[in-house]
């Protein structure tokens, strides 16, 4: 994360923690050792079978729609999906697709992005994660 | 199971709607009371309460209601359980019936909600100088709309989609036809907080809130309770016949949580202790659903009601599209489900309508339903869920 680049020396901090930045980015999970259930947030014992060691893991990028909504109460309307991730769920909102049901479809392939939020006062470059149709 | 039957007694809901005159207590204090008159008792026949009350978890509600209608050192549970706290009060007080700490128990829900906008939606943090990391997934800001949705709505919006991607055949106006069916049933319930019928072009060009649910197909907030009598065996055949003769059996009451599930932290399984908590019950009845005269089940949102047809195995797995599209659910169906207009009319103040539910079932096995009546009801399912996860099954038979 703190690498720079020849252009700058700008810092970047993910959204979440479980977004790993970097060349590919990808999204990590904390996978049990004995049931390989997984889980993007820290747990004690591991909800399935209890075991507690656990291990860090890739999520696989590419995945499939399983699920949507369009939500519609706030300033803009966004496409809120869960995605399929080579067996792992993962919840996000679509980039990169028109946030209308014709434009959405179950099932469909999509890929992790990211984009960046903007800087805070330091400089420190914020960088989120959504998934957009695989071209 | 334990040896003897538990049956309601006495059972009451108030209006659902708006009740700007009325606090928490006084809505509680009105249904408790109708309830005790229901049962032909009084306050000093009560050994157990349990209450249920969300918003003002940590109130004392009980302790309240008590000093409102009458306090006699009984013992008081308080609980909340997300959308299934009133079911859980009710738990409550069977339990200390069956576990014979006492004869008689009261279960009382009560909710004020009206104009409360929608649940779990956190407003945005306050825009901080720097990115700083926070909460379980050192989130720099608002998850909501960033990674997806978690407002309610927006939850059960995919878990009705996520049906049509594993079975298929649902549409917009597949989850639409169910808000029609339940808005028509509300025209026949004077306690719904809406009594409007809607046609399905209203409902499908009404302000969308999260596709596929406009806002006829969400629950709407709103204030109100219901209070339950329960009393074992023994104390039943000591009371007058003119409440032995309008007693309910509760053939089956269980409360499951949600097991883990893969997904089960990106998208609430509602399913899998649903479907647990209807296999309980109907082993604990010894009733199948085919057994069923009458259904209430939690259609906090139009595209919830789907999911539960088949949780609750009213239809085969996979079916409820079918179940729906033949007609089973209307009233004049074969499985009437949602008579009292369901949560998308009657209202879902939270905490009372986990016995609401189970009132309206009582209201039919007593033959007093009026208008909506379904006649020769006998055996009825009262479902509720909460977020998180809870979920509250019984079955109730009318006394032979
Ligand atoms: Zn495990």
């Amino acid at each position: 994360m703190a690498e720079s680049d020849v252009t700058g020396s700008m810092e970047q901090v993910p959204f979440v923690d479980y977004l790993v930045l970097g060349e590919e980015p990808y999204l990590r999970a904390n996978e049990c050792q004995n049931c390989q259930a997984r889980f993007f947030d820290r747990r004690n014992a591991c909800a399935s079978c209890f075991g507690n060691e656990f291990t860090n893991v890739k999520v696989a990028t590419i995945g499939e729609i399983t699920s949507f909504t369009i939500v519609e109460m706030g300033p803009m309307p966004y496409v809120s999906a869960i995605v399929d991730c080579d067996g792992t769920p993962v919840r996000c909102t679509l980039t990169g697709v028109e946030a209308s049901p014709e434009a959405v479809q179950l099932g469909m392939k999509v890929e992790l992005t990211t984009y960046s939020m903007g800087e805070d006062s330091g400089g420190t470059e914020a960088i989120a994660f959504g998934f957009a149709p695989t071209k | 199971m334990g040896s003897e039957d538990i049956w309601i007694i006495g059972s009451n809901m108030t209006k659902f709607g708006k009740h700007p005159e009325r606090d928490v207590v006084d809505l509680a204090s009105e249904a408790s009371v109708a309830a005790l008159h229901d049962a032909e008792m009084t306050m000093s026949d009560i050994g157990v309460i349990g209450v249920g009350n969300l918003m003002n978890a940590g109130a004392g509600i009980g302790q309240q209601l008590q000093k409102q209608i009458g306090q006699t050192g009984i013992p008081v549970f308080n609980v909340s359980n997300a959308c299934a706290t009133g079911a859980t009060a009710l738990r409550v007080a069977i339990m200390a019936v069956k576990a014979g700490e006492t004869d008689v128990g009261m279960a009382v829900g009560v909710e004020k909600l009206a104009g409360a906008g929608l649940l779990g939606q956190k407003g945005p943090k306050p825009k901080s100088e720097t990115w700083e990391p926070s909460g379980r997934f050192g989130a720099i800001g608002s998850t909501e709309g960033r990674i997806g949705t978690n407002i309610m709505p927006g939850v059960f919006a995919q878990i009705g989609m996520e049906y049509g991607h594993k079975y298929g055949g649902t549409s917009f106006e597949l989850f639409a036809k169910i808000s029609e069916k339940n808005h028509a049933h509300s025209t026949l319930n004077p306690l719904a907080a809406y009594q409007k019928r809607f046609t399905l072009d209203e409902i499908m060009n009404d302000v969308m809130i999260a596709y596929p649910n406009t806002r006829p197909m969400c629950s709407g907030n709103c204030d109100g309770a219901a209070a339950m009598i329960v009393v074992n065996d023994s104390k039943l055949k000591s009371l007058p016949a003119s409440v032995r003769k309008r007693a309910v059996k509760i053939s089956a009451s269980v409360l499951t949580s949600d097991p883990w599930a893969e997904g089960c932290q990106v998208l609430p399984d509602v399913n899998t202790l649903t479907r647990n908590a209807a296999t309980q019950a109907y082993e604990q009845a010894g009733i199948g659903p085919e057994d069923l005269d009458l259904v209430e089940l939690h259609d906090c949102f139009a595209t919830a009601e789907l999911v539960h047809y088949d949780n609750l195995m009213l239809c085969e797995q996979g079916g409820a599209v079918d179940f729906f599209e033949s007609g089973a659910p209307w009233r004049d169906g074969s499985k009437p489900v949602n008579v009292s207009g369901g949560l998308q009319s009657k209202g879902h103040p939270i905490a009372a309508t986990g016995i609401a539910n189970i009132h309206e079932i009582v209201t039919h096995l007593r033959g007093e339903a009026g208008d909506r009546q379904i006649v020769g009801a006998k055996v009825g399912l009262a479902h509720v869920i909460g977020l998180g996860s809870a979920c509250g099954v019984h079955i109730l038979e009318k006394a032979a």
